[in-house]
């Protein structure tokens, strides 16, 4: 059951490191090479890989790598004519890659060229009576799967969270360059930026420890039959900067930004959580002025201890679907907190 | 003729995200407990990126907007009663029993042959959108296997916005990590865009526009040829989650109590 493998990986924007997630994603393919009897070997996209390889080389594996200045930026084109030029290099029957924004738009498409078959948002990677079985959600995360596949190249895309990051000494690394010539029509698109939303304040973290959601009954009428969005937004704000949380935001509250109701001036769709949202991962998650139905939870798959205040006893998340459900006001407490955070 | 776009909107349809969803076994893999009966709706993104198709269509004048959709006939149709009345498409329905179990090389296979076979589709004008995943089987992989079968090398995932620049250049804003965008511009079609939310609400149902699209809908499906999936895909299992938390609903404390609990378990590691 000997496979080659191929672990494939961008460096980051810095343009000198790896995504944190491709070291975690790097633990799993040599877990599995090793598991397998495998042989792993390692490609790398970018304008200048030397000191991402130097930081690999521990691991005793083939460095193969693609660079150069049209290789710096995410672009469909170019990723995929890079990763593609590695892969003939390689001839693996697993590609094991990070489930990053580069990657997610690329992979698939290489996946075609090559004749292979290519899943993402794995989970885990494991071998069982000798085959190769990848887990994996459906119908956003109410459903989990293993699968496997007889077709090969098998390219996985591998979510971040799913495995302890690889760790080991930098050393120089001797790099395998493979020469990718980029023609004009590959350079019909061109990179213009990193533009982050409208925003007060960056609110999405992905590394915080706690995610907060707000839901819709913060822009709703209160007990004194008035809007208090200006309080809102003071109290979210104020929140997240006392502790450092992620925000984010249910279907029906950032939908109120293209319903012309009024809004909190910080959510957009980016923070959307659930059925049409994201899956983010963090340890715990704070649920306020939010019903908990069930096409908003499926977004909390991955966030392990859960808290929810809201007035309504009956709501989502008294069914099972929080640890603990506070029957209160948020506002009120959202206040008392906040100035208890600003404490400590 | 200049920004003219043939705008091809691939999309599926899920069950509505209020049900609830139990495996179970056929002879040909997993499918959902009573599929056929589960209401379906459009898939999420997919339906972003026909409501972005159709207001990008609508600013400039001759283009033209097709749906195609690979779906159970009975149920697809359910589904263009709805739909049908927020935008103005030309359906091209392929009939095949396509779940989130169904395999996407294969789904992107029939897909890219529909569309090779769309009369009048001009090539050098497409705009190829659907969602960045679906709502089913979520692997965000359809679109970019759609996009290399039909040679379009300019692809965008996680689109949020698509701005027609003055010298016919797009200018693109694709999600990325961190909530931020990554801003591309591409010369022009062809390219794929497979959207995330973008900008736009959900239109209002027009009945006008309804049994307008109706008329062309109907004898479409009618006409809809049933197609098979081969499934690439071997699923050792398909389980939901089994966890069911014990809730603590806290009824009767002081707004301070709440907030010192919360204080406390929010500072622990």
């Amino acid at each position: 059951m000997s496979q080659n493998i191929l672990f494939l990986a961008h460096v980051d924007e810095s343009g000198k490191s790896l995504p944190r997630i491709a070291f975690e994603v790097l633990g799993a393919a040599l877990d599995l090479a090793a598991g397998s009897g495998g042989v792993l070997t390692i490609g790398l996209i970018g304008e200048n890989v030397q000191e991402a390889a130097d930081g690999l080389a521990s691991t005793g594996a083939r460095i193969l790598s693609v660079s150069g200045r049209e290789f710096a930026h995410p672009r469909y084109s170019t990723d995929a004519a890079a990763a593609e030029a590695i892969c003939r290099a390689a001839t693996p029957e697993l590609v094991i890659t990070p489930s990053t924004s580069r990657f997610l738009r690329v992979i698939p498409g290489v996946a075609q060229r090559l004749s292979g078959q290519v899943d993402t948002h794995i989970t885990s990677i494991e071998i069982a009576d000798s085959r190769i079985s990848a887990k994996r959600w459906f119908y956003r995360q109410r459903l989990e799967a293993a699968i496997q596949r007889d077709a090969r190249p098998w390219f996985l895309l591998m979510d971040s969270g799913c495995h302890e990051p690889w760790t080991g000494a930098a050393r120089t690394a001797n790099i395998e360059p493979i020469d990718v010539p980029v023609s004009p029509d590959q350079t019909r698109t061109v990179f213009a930026g990193i533009r982050t939303p409208n925003s007060d304040a960056q609110t999405i973290r992905p590394d915080a420890k706690l995610l907060f959601v707000a839901g819709a009954g913060w822009c709703k009428k209160q007990g004194d039959g008035k809007n208090h969005v200006a309080e809102a937004e003071v109290a979210i704000l104020s929140f997240l900067q006392n502790s450092g949380a992620s925000l984010g935001g249910s279907k029906s509250l950032v939908d109120q930004s293209g319903e012309n109701q009024a809004v909190l001036g910080f959510m957009t769709h980016l923070n959307q959580v659930g059925q049409t949202g994201s899956t983010p991962r963090h340890p715990k998650g704070l649920s306020t002025c939010c019903h908990g139905e069930e096409p908003h939870v499926v977004g909390w798959r991955f966030i392990n201890e859960r808290r929810a205040i809201n007035l309504d006893p009956n709501c989502g998340w008294a069914r099972g679907k929080a640890d603990v459900l506070y029957v209160a006001d948020a506002f009120q407490v959202m206040e008392r907190l906040n100035a208890l955070l600003a404490k400590k | 003729m200049s920004n003219v776009y043939h705008i091809v909107v691939c999309a599926g349809i899920v069950p509505d995200p209020l049900q609830t969803l139990e495996p179970i076994t056929t002879p040909t893999g997993p499918a959902l407990k009573n599929e056929m009966m589960l209401p379906a709706v459009l898939d999420p993104w997919s339906g972003h990126a026909l409501y972005e198709a159709t207001n990008l269509a609508a600013h400039f004048p001759g283009s033209k907007v097709w749906l195609v959709s690979a779906a159970p006939k009975a149920k697809l149709q359910q589904v263009m009663m709805n739909v049908a009345q927020k935008a103005s498409f030309e359906l091209i329905p392929i009939d095949v029993p396509a779940n989130g179990f169904a395999d996407a090389h294969s789904v992107a296979k029939i897909l890219g042959e529909a569309i090779q076979t769309i009369a009048g589709l001009d090539r050098s004008r497409l705009l190829l959108f659907g969602g960045w995943e679906s709502a089913s089987r979520g692997a965000g992989v359809t679109m970019q296997l759609v996009g290399e079968r039909l040679g379009i090398r300019d692809q965008f995932q996680g689109v949020d916005q698509l701005t027609v620049q003055n010298d016919g250049s797009l200018e693109i804003l694709e999600r990325i990590e961190g909530g931020r965008h990554l801003v591309s511009t591409c010369q022009g079609p062809p390219a794929l865009l497979g959207w995330a939310t973008g900008n736009l609400p959900e239109p209002k149902n027009n009945p006008q526009v309804g049994m307008a699209n109706m008329r062309a809908i109907m004898p479409a499906l009618q006409k809809a040829k049933p197609a098979s999936l081969f499934q690439n895909v071997r699923y050792v299992s398909v389980t939901p989650p089994k966890q069911q938390r014990q809730t603590r609903v806290v009824k009767d404390r002081s707004v301070d109590e709440i907030a010192a609990e919360l204080a406390e378990w929010i500072v622990q590691s």
